[in-house]
């Protein structure tokens, strides 16, 4: 991946997507290499890989639903020390879903779902990262409010955050990404540019269905 | 109400006076006891304290992190008997009486987190049902380990445990003396408990409750958090321990059954996994019912019913309110609710 990239994995379920995040983020073991800004993640223990600037925002949103959305996003700047700055982010993350700074009381397992995914998200936000994991961001909301966060990633991506994406629903994904890879049971089979993919005949017809 | 006047009165809380405070005034509420209780409510007064500190620690572990352990009353018979132990050590007996009885239980506590930490490092990577079982076998083999060992009584108990001698000069007798003893260390417990909990640091063992994957994209690091709120649980089970032995004053391996874990989980569960005051709460409770107000019915009506009553008002407890008495919340949550529905009432 290159810096300031948005970058999609496309496949079916079960096709390894998830795997690779995880891999990613060092919660499950892999061999072969992973390199990030030089250093290979192998051997480092998933905890220290927030504080290389790589965060990910799980599937299924995965919010501390009895956390009130306040403690959430206190929660994603754990890793960091630097107040000021964790302040300032938490302002922008503001800025970003300011449906956010209303319902900082509440607790997250009562948001609706396009608001918890995204509390998901601006809680990864929250770690300052250089690399945003996003798992399957889509899952479960209402066409509307998907449109609402893909608004959302791009405009991440502007500031300069490298996105890598996971996601089912391939054309909004297509749309967004400058690159993206269809998985399929564990191996990449097509690779290209997002709006090549969009118009490959296979993809259509495997992801995107016959319109 | 201002916000100065609510951000003063929450400054205050947080502080190290309140505590102070809150234990000076345990010394004289003991005083009182004294002289208006005879010694069984005295006694089971004291049981009180010391399994109020044993709920609020086990909170620690499966209320606020989300480890189910039923083996706490293990780490309550390390701390029961070394405090015992040392009191009756020879090489002790010179030492100053009441800084004896006060520090007792920080050997206690250390022993205990010690044991917690050797349990907690291999089987706290296990989750729900392994780790239940694992702590379980634990404290089954602390039994074990203490019926089989005749310096510390063997299966015949450990009699004569010394306790604080009465202060006479300031007026506190015997169970005075213990009560401010206890009644410190419990103190001590939930405010230690309460302001962890609610510290940014303390924050990750709510996350790892919650949901282990996300806590682990936070950085958090989930199996070394489970292990820290293990020992710390563990310490302040060996504190409840040493507080349990020097006011029973006799131990036996036969009290420190996986029944007696299971008390301690009933209580947080019944108090509301996740509330201090909950545990608190539900300790006077389940202390008190059994052995006061059923043994009262019982003398009345001449039939031993005090399990059977006691067992079907849990289970009508867990029907008719499963989160617990409070839930997740706190006294001071219960009075700001309050507060806010007489507003609206107007």
């Amino acid at each position: 991946m290159n810096k300031g990239e948005v970058v999609s994995l496309i496949g079916a379920n079960g096709a390894g997507k998830t795997t690779t995040l995880r891999a990613l983020s060092g919660m499950i073991p892999f061999s072969g290499g992973i390199e990030f800004q030089g250093q290979n993640l192998a051997k480092v223990p998933s905890h220290q890989i927030v504080r290389l600037g790589l965060a990910h925002s799980p599937e299924g949103r995965g919010v501390f639903p009895n956390l009130t959305v306040a403690e959430n996003l206190q929660m994603g700047a754990f890793s960091r020390k630097d107040k000021a700055e964790i302040a300032r982010n938490l302002e922008h993350c503001y800025e970003l879903f300011p449906r956010m700074k209303e319902r900082l009381k509440q607790k997250a397992g009562t948001l609706s779902g396009g608001e918890q995914q995204m509390l998901a998200i601006s809680r990864a936000l929250m770690a300052q990262p250089t690399l945003l994991l996003l798992d399957e961001p889509s899952l479960g909301l209402a066409p509307l409010i998907v449109a609402q966060i893909f608004e959302i990633i791009k405009k991440v991506n502007k500031e300069g955050v490298t996105i890598l994406l996971v996601e089912q629903n391939a054309r909004m994904a297509l749309k967004v990404s400058n690159r993206a890879y269809v998985v399929e049971t564990g191996k990449i089979t097509l690779s290209g540019k997002g709006s090549e993919l969009l118009n490959d005949p296979r993809v259509v017809a495997s992801y995107l269905g016959g319109h | 109400m201002t916000l100065t006047d609510r951000s003063a009165r929450i400054r205050f809380l947080k502080s190290l006076l309140s505590p102070t405070l809150t234990i000076l005034g345990m010394i004289g509420v003991g005083i009182a006891l004294d002289i208006i209780t005879n010694a069984y409510v005295q006694f089971v007064i004291l049981l009180m304290i010391a399994n109020t500190v044993m709920a609020t620690s086990l909170n620690l572990v499966s209320g606020f992190t989300g480890q189910f352990s039923l083996g706490h009353a293990g780490f309550m018979a390390v701390g029961a008997y070394v405090s015992a132990w040392l009191a009756m050590h020879p090489a002790l007996a010179g030492a100053p009486d009441l800084l004896k009885y006060l520090l007792l239980p920080i050997a206690s506590g250390l022993a205990a987190a010690a044991a917690g930490y050797i349990v907690g490092l291999p089987s706290l990577r296990l989750r729900g049902d392994y780790l239940a079982i694992v702590t379980l076998g634990f404290g089954e083999i602390i039994r074990v380990v203490i019926l089989n060992s005749p310096a510390i009584g063997g299966a015949r108990g450990l009699y004569g445990i010394p306790s604080a001698m009465p202060l006479e000069e300031i007026g506190l007798s015997a169970f005075s003396t213990q009560f401010a003893i206890s009644s410190a260390w419990c103190v001590i417990t939930v405010f230690t408990l309460w302001r962890l909990v609610h510290s940014a640091r303390g924050r990750a063992f709510l996350s790892v409750r919650e949901d282990e994957i996300a806590a682990e994209a936070m950085g958090i690091n989930v199996t070394q958090t489970k292990v820290r709120a293990f020992v710390i649980s563990s310490f302040f089970a060996g504190v409840g321990g040493a507080l349990f032995a020097h006011s029973v004053k006799y131990l036996n391996p036969a009290t420190f059954t996986f029944t007696k874990s299971v008390d301690f989980i009933i209580m947080i569960v019944l108090g509301g996994m996740g509330s201090f005051s909950g545990s608190i709460i539900a300790a006077a409770v389940i202390t008190i019912l059994p052995e006061m107000v059923l043994r009262e019915l019982q003398s009345i009506t001449g039939v031993d019913l005090r399990m059977v009553i006691y067992s079907l008002l849990l289970i009508l407890f867990m029907i008719l309110r499963p989160s617990g008495i409070l839930g997740t919340l706190e006294i001071p949550d219960l009075l700001k609710r309050f507060k806010r529905k007489a507003v609206q009432n107007g």
